[in-house]
């Protein structure tokens, strides 16, 4: 057989059936469900009297809607509630496992799943929510769906779905000081733009990507909807087996040894061809900050605010719009802009690691006076337990950091947490689209070691020559 | 879902690139539980000029008189006509809910995000990609013309306009089934019930741990 790239195998090996135009139904082995996409799709289903076709498939959480402070309290956002209600009553009816509010294991989905082992290599992996790209750093097929999609899989445990191109995104090379994978995923959006990977299946390879720990990895894949790609991934290797051995939905035994015997062929063979290929040079990239509206418009901590006069007609409106909601003006350097707020969390950058990152950089210091607010969210209830193990919690109370309960949180602002008009922050997250993080308020992209960072600084700062 | 056979649509031109689902229909809106009556908040914060949030009664807000589909001559547009990359960021199928619970049929673009075009299909919206400079030469018509109509002909595949040039579009023929037909993709998935069956009892007797 002709050499095939991850992408490929995965593909093939979830093909039930493909029409001549290449639409082909693809079986989905994992569906995650969280409350702001699925109440449609489980009244679509009772509205035509269907039932899921495959309930150990399925694993829901609450997220997007939890309060991050005072849970015992409940959450007090009436229409919050009832979103949250109406997944407990939905998983309840169907007979799905839920990881409710109050529970150890409750999170934001993709730190979630891929915790308790339920995302596995050489799996299909769908959710109502654009990041579920995250799960294919495991070295599986995984893609946000829209809420029809999340009925349809329900119902039929399969996806219309066409094969997309592919792209292969190679990284060489050793990252600098401070660099992190959040820094390369933010680079390569810089490069290719946000649409740059519509229409691609985006697989991270070279030196770099495999010396990522998981956390990292999944970061990075996280990010490629950003890009415009649907799916990104990485080959399953020894850092991916060791980070699910032992995990609650991951097999065990004897079946363990089996699986992982057929996961090592989850890579891209020698020789696959893609239809695109991107190359990176890791030792160039710097931690990036975004100066915009949209991910693509980031720059290096050492660089300026571009000027939207030297851009090419396409770009220039934007970026001129982007300034002034951003109120940045053109050619300022990156470490000269001040902020209002920090927020280190979200499905991108609210692992452990993360948190240690961050924690590393806040050790013994103090937020600045001018800094009103810095949020850590851990991404579940585990990451939080572990992190408190390790003192973490500690070290960023001390500096004056709010130490919260996990949840989506700032990342987009459906909880009580978010920015007023005109504020400023220092973003974890993925988006920095306007009115994200709260109506009015002003998103800046970066990693958690470069928040933590601007949080002690009250600026951003090169973290890579601290 | 409802048929698409052919309209003849007013147009309304939102110029912009890069428009995100986040625009087309802000988050606060996301917290509903149904799917249906998102369209007078399709474009909030664009259309009006207070903050909106789900409970408001919209029809005594604010409007923004300078945002296009607040004009009164695009009143009733069943056509919009934009640029690049339309429906991008977030996956919420609420954006194409609110576009046709806003009265939308068709959305014409050099490009469109992924999800968001799938997504127009499974609600009766078809979304119609032509070539940048096809896309242009619309938007100068309909500057130029009072009470801009397209006649869009899903069998033909063919757009009219109002002078009589006809441009040809593309359409996958599955998806364009579906539309015609008002067809509902589980029903037309589940046709397929014995072969799903059979390939989930092989492709989990080779990964047993699934
Ligand atoms: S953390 Fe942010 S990006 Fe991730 S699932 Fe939650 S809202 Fe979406």
């Amino acid at each position: 057989m002709s050499a095939q790239t991850l992408y490929d195998k995965l593909w093939n090996s979830h093909v039930v059936r493909q029409d001549a135009d290449g639409t082909a139904l693809i079986y989905v082995d994992r569906q995650l469900v969280h409350e702001v996409t699925s109440p449609q799709a489980f009244e679509g289903l009772r509205l035509a009297k269907r039932r899921p076709w495959r309930i150990a498939s399925l694993l829901a959480v609450p997220d997007h809607n939890v309060p991050t402070t005072n849970r015992a309290a409940g959450i007090t956002d009436p229409v919050s509630r009832i979103q949250v209600e109406t997944l407990d009553a939905n998983c309840a009816e169907f007979g799905i496992t839920e990881f409710k509010m109050g529970d150890i294991r409750q999170g934001v989905v993709h730190v979630m799943g891929p915790e308790q082992g339920a995302t596995l290599p050489g799996m299909t992996v769908v959710c109502g929510d654009s990041h579920t790209s995250t799960h294919g750093a495991f070295g599986a097929l995984a893609h946000g769906i829209g809420t029809s999609e999340v009925e349809h899989v329900m119902a039929t445990q399969c996806l219309v779905a066409k094969k997309s191109k592919s792209m292969e995104v190679r990284v060489e090379g050793v990252l600098g000081h401070g660099v992190t994978a959040k820094d390369i995923a933010l680079a390569v959006i810089g490069l290719i733009g946000t649409a740059g990977g519509t229409g691609y299946a985006i697989e991270f390879t070279g030196s770099t990507v495999r010396g990522l720990s998981m956390e990292g990895r999944m970061t990075l894949c996280n990010m490629v909807i950003e890009a415009g790609a649907r799916a990104g991934m990485i080959a399953a290797d020894d850092t991916t087996f060791a980070y699910l051995k032992g995990r609650p939905f991951a097999p065990q035994g004897a079946m363990w040894e089996q699986a992982v015997a057929s996961w090592r062929n989850l890579h891209s063979d020698e020789g696959a061809v893609f239809d695109t290929t991107l190359q990176l040079d890791a030792a160039q990239i710097k931690p990036q900050v975004t100066w915009g509206t949209s991910p693509e418009m980031v720059v290096s901590v050492d660089g300026c605010v571009p000027d939207p006069a030297s851009m090419g007609q396409d770009k220039r409106e934007g970026a001129e719009r982007a300034l002034v909601y951003m109120d940045l003006k053109a050619n300022t350097p990156i470490t000269e802009i001040k902020i209002d707020k920090v927020f280190i969390g979200s499905c991108t950058n609210g692992r452990i690691e993360d948190m240690r990152a961050a924690a590393a950089v806040a050790r013994g210091k103090k937020v600045a006076a001018n800094v009103m607010q810095a949020l850590v969210v851990p991404g579940s209830g585990l990451v939080k337990l572990q992190a408190e193990q390790e003192g973490l919690d500690k070290i960023f109370i001390e500096a004056g950091f709010e130490w919260r309960d996990p949840g989506c949180s700032m990342c987009l602002a459906m909880n009580d947490d978010k920015l007023a008009a005109g504020e400023r922050c220092a973003s974890t997250s993925n988006r920095n689209f306007e009115g994200r993080q709260g109506q009015g308020g002003r998103t800046h992209l970066v990693s958690p070691e470069m928040a933590a960072a601007a949080a002690i600084a009250g600026h951003f700062v090169d973290v890579s020559k601290i | 879902m409802e048929k698409f056979t052919q309209i003849n649509g007013l147009v309304v031109p939102l110029d912009r690139a890069n428009v995100d689902t986040d625009a087309i229909i802000p988050k606060q809106f996301l917290k509903s539980i149904k799917r249906s009556g998102f369209g007078p908040n399709a474009f909030d914060e664009w259309r009006y000029l207070d903050h909106g949030e789900p409970g408001m009664d919209n029809s005594t807000r604010p409007v923004n008189p300078e945002f296009v589909l607040n004009q009164p001559r695009y009143q009733g547009a069943q056509v919009l006509l934009t640029r690049e990359n339309f429906g991008c960021g977030s996956s919420r199928e609420h954006a194409p809910w609110a576009l046709e619970d806003y009265g939308f049929r068709v959305i014409i673009a050099p490009s469109f995000a992924d999800i968001f075009f799938n997504n127009c299909f499974k609600n009766g919206l078809l979304p119609i990609k032509l070539d940048v400079d096809t896309v242009d030469a619309l938007f100068k018509a309909e500057a130029v013309t009072a009470n801009f109509k397209l006649a869009i002909d899903l069998e033909a595949q063919t757009i009219t306009l109002p002078e009589g040039t006809v441009y040809p579009f593309i359409v996958d023929a599955f998806r364009k089934h579906c539309l015609l037909n008002g067809l509902d993709d589980i029903g037309l998935t589940l046709q397929h019930m014995d072969e799903i069956s059979a390939f989930e009892a092989k492709h989990r007797a080779a990964q047993p741990w699934l």
